[in-house]
């Protein structure tokens, strides 16, 4: 099969899997409804009880995973390319925490009350924020270790943050949504939540995906990609704001969620290749799919207890994580 | 869930024969002869009981909550009194003569008070009326004021009396707290319900003690009316945006939201009755067909 033709096929089958996934995602709930009626029940002109919850409870929960499983994957992929680097990823290098804390303060302020704009735009300047601090801690060029070293140092220090204005919130309950900060759910958000984000997930997609080309040029280095007719200050322009604009959106009304970014790219590059190009809407259709089926087994696995997505992203991530830290560290030795 | 509702039921049959244990530790302490001059009580429920029972300057000090309109009905009365937050260091230092604590909470303050020799009095949460009706009478034994207590618990009789009087009007209840929990079967608020004569949602989807009720079950089960908290806390949290939710606000337009202050709840007293009253009267002006 040519390689061309295997891409296709990839992305045709993670596109039906997402289908699926968002389908099931639909019909799973502690209201145990038919597959059948749930679905009619999207379309029909009544006003019952069933089609309240299939349209303002479990589409926003099944779109809300589509939107920011695609946004963890494709900016997971990004991210790799641009800082040519295995382990980047939006939750390692310190945007997801930061964003959890620019939503933190503009949601716990009131601020997001008075002006709900406030919510994804304070993630996104603090997801910006993140980016540049990352960036220049370890410099252009920097390694993976000190990347990472300067994402942990970013997170440690954002998630200290969003600790403290919980704490300090007057409200009694605010210290107890540290776990939905630091790891993330999407029980009953709302389509409010959807069209807060999508705007800026829209923008953030695209500013992503028209780094194709550039990210296929930096493959075979700087100078070369230069020498290509590659401006560097555009594409470090699109995938800044790419993808702090996407990641902060989506941080802002789920939570940070881990790994996903990570795990991703790396399990489709043996498939589509190592092409950035390729490997970007593969992952944005992956990201869906994983995120979408951690959204579905947090809800069979543990009805009525409220698991947070991240804690099942983090039990396929974290150990795919130290694999690939060994087999990083095999290869420098 | 239902090992979780198992355990719960469980722990709830407990809770009594916990209260009659402290109950008897209570009677025979040899202090009991003379009563307490300075106490001091660091839980919520212990402090508002202590309040209505207590003689002048019998009570010393009572926990920040206390003083908490979101949590206190008394807190108007708490206003004046020393605060303490249930840490040893400071409530030592107080000298009291009694220390009045709940079961749950401050539980390493409870032991190292005891170590020091302090005398410690605990109450164990009230679950239903006959629990607000021993715990008020105990509370008239470690203070010496046994007849104001006797007035309490008659107070608490005749509400009870009164809103058995009324007529049920079996419209259906669903309590919907932040974070989207109810209270089940078991609970005060359950005998509260009852009490008013409407049904309790949660009862009838097999929800016991305190329990999640996620959104979907909330709508699917239609309630006549919602029961909110409707607390401000002068700041926002997650935890109330499911108050904000399209889908709630869709149930409670239909069923109309009828807000009782947890506050009223929270501990037993006899103004636990004013959310029975509450939730009878919002029942009364409800239109809509009964079930």
């Amino acid at each position: 099969m040519s390689d061309i033709s295997r891409y296709r096929l990839v992305l045709a089958v993670l596109a039906i899997l997402a289908t699926i996934l968002f389908l099931l995602s639909l019909t799973v709930g502690p209201a145990g409804l038919g597959f059948a009626d749930s679905i009619a029940a999207l379309f029909s002109d009544k006003a019952g009880a069933i089609e309240l919850i299939m349209r303002e409870i479990r589409l926003p929960r099944a779109l809300l995973g589509l939107m920011v499983g695609a946004t963890l994957g494709l900016s997971g992929a990004a991210l790799q390319g641009y800082l040519r680097n295995p382990l980047a990823e939006p939750g390692l290098i310190g945007v997801s925490a930061s964003a959890s804390l620019g939503a933190v303060i503009a949601i716990y302020s009131g601020l997001a009350i008075v002006f709900p704009l406030a919510l994804p735009l304070s993630a996104l300047a603090a997801a910006v924020l993140a980016v540049v601090v990352v960036q220049a801690l370890a410099g252009l060029r920097g390694s993976t270790l000190t990347i990472i070293l300067a994402g942990v140092a970013v997170s440690s220090f954002a998630g200290a943050m969003t600790s403290l204005a919980l704490n300090l919130s007057p409200n009694p309950f605010a210290a107890l949504e540290i776990m939905f900060w630091m790891l993330g759910s999407l029980t009953d958000r709302s389509m409010t939540h959807v069209w807060l984000a999508l705007p800026f997930m829209l923008v953030g997609w695209a500013m992503l995906a028209a780094l194709g080309r550039a990210l296929d040029a930096l493959t075979l280095g700087n100078e070369t990609a230069a020498s290509m007719g590659i401006d560097m200050r555009r594409v470090q322009l699109l995938a800044v704001f790419g993808t702090a604009a996407s990641v902060g959106a989506a941080t802002a009304v789920s939570g940070a969620i881990g790994f996903v970014g990570l795990v991703v790219p790396h399990m489709l590059r043996p498939l589509v290749g190592s092409r950035p190009s390729r490997l970007l809407p593969a992952s944005a259709l992956a990201g869906a799919c994983m995120l979408l089926a951690a959204d579905i087994l947090v809800r069979i696995i543990a009805p009525g207890r409220d698991l947070k997505l991240g804690v099942l992203t983090a039990i396929v991530g974290a150990p795919f994580f130290l694999w690939l830290v060994y087999r990083t560290r095999r290869k420098l030795a | 869930m239902p090992t979780n509702g198992l355990g719960c039921a469980r722990f709830r049959a407990w809770l009594p024969a916990l209260a009659g244990l402290a109950v008897l530790s209570g009677t025979s302490a040899p202090a009991a002869a003379e009563p307490p001059k300075r106490v001091v009580s660091m839980n919520v429920c212990t402090d508002q009981l202590a309040i209505l029972v207590a003689g002048e300057g019998q009570l010393h000090s009572v926990s920040y909550l206390a003083s908490d309109p979101n949590t206190s009905v008394l807190a108007d009365r708490a206003i004046d009194m020393t605060v303490n937050h249930g840490l040893a260091e400071e409530v030592f230092l107080m000298q009291p003569d009694l220390v009045l604590a709940g079961t749950y909470t401050t539980r390493t303050t409870v032991a190292l008070l005891r170590r020091l020799g302090v005398r410690v009095e605990e109450f164990a949460p009230d679950s239903s009326i006959a629990d607000i009706r021993s715990n008020i009478l105990r509370m008239g034994e470690v203070l010496e004021r046994r007849e104001r207590a006797a007035e309490l618990v008659a107070e608490l009789d005749r509400g009870v009396t009164q809103l058995g009087e009324g007529s049920a009007s079996h419209k259906t209840v669903a309590t919907y707290y932040a974070n989207s929990y109810t209270s089940g079967a078991g609970t005060l608020v359950d005998e509260i319900v009852k009490l008013s004569g409407l049904v309790n949602v949660a009862d009838r989807l097999g929800l016991s003690g305190t329990a999640r009720l996620p959104l979907e079950m909330l709508v699917l089960s239609k309630p006549d009316l919602v029961a909110g908290g409707g607390e401000d806390y002068g700041a926002p949290a997650l935890a109330q945006e499911n108050f904000v939710h399209p889908a709630y606000r869709a149930v409670a337009e239909q069923g109309r939201a009828v807000a009782v202050p947890s506050r009223y709840t929270i501990c037993g007293a006899p103004f636990t009755l004013e959310a029975a009253r509450l939730l009878r009267d919002a029942a009364g002006q409800a239109k809509g067909e009964t079930r």
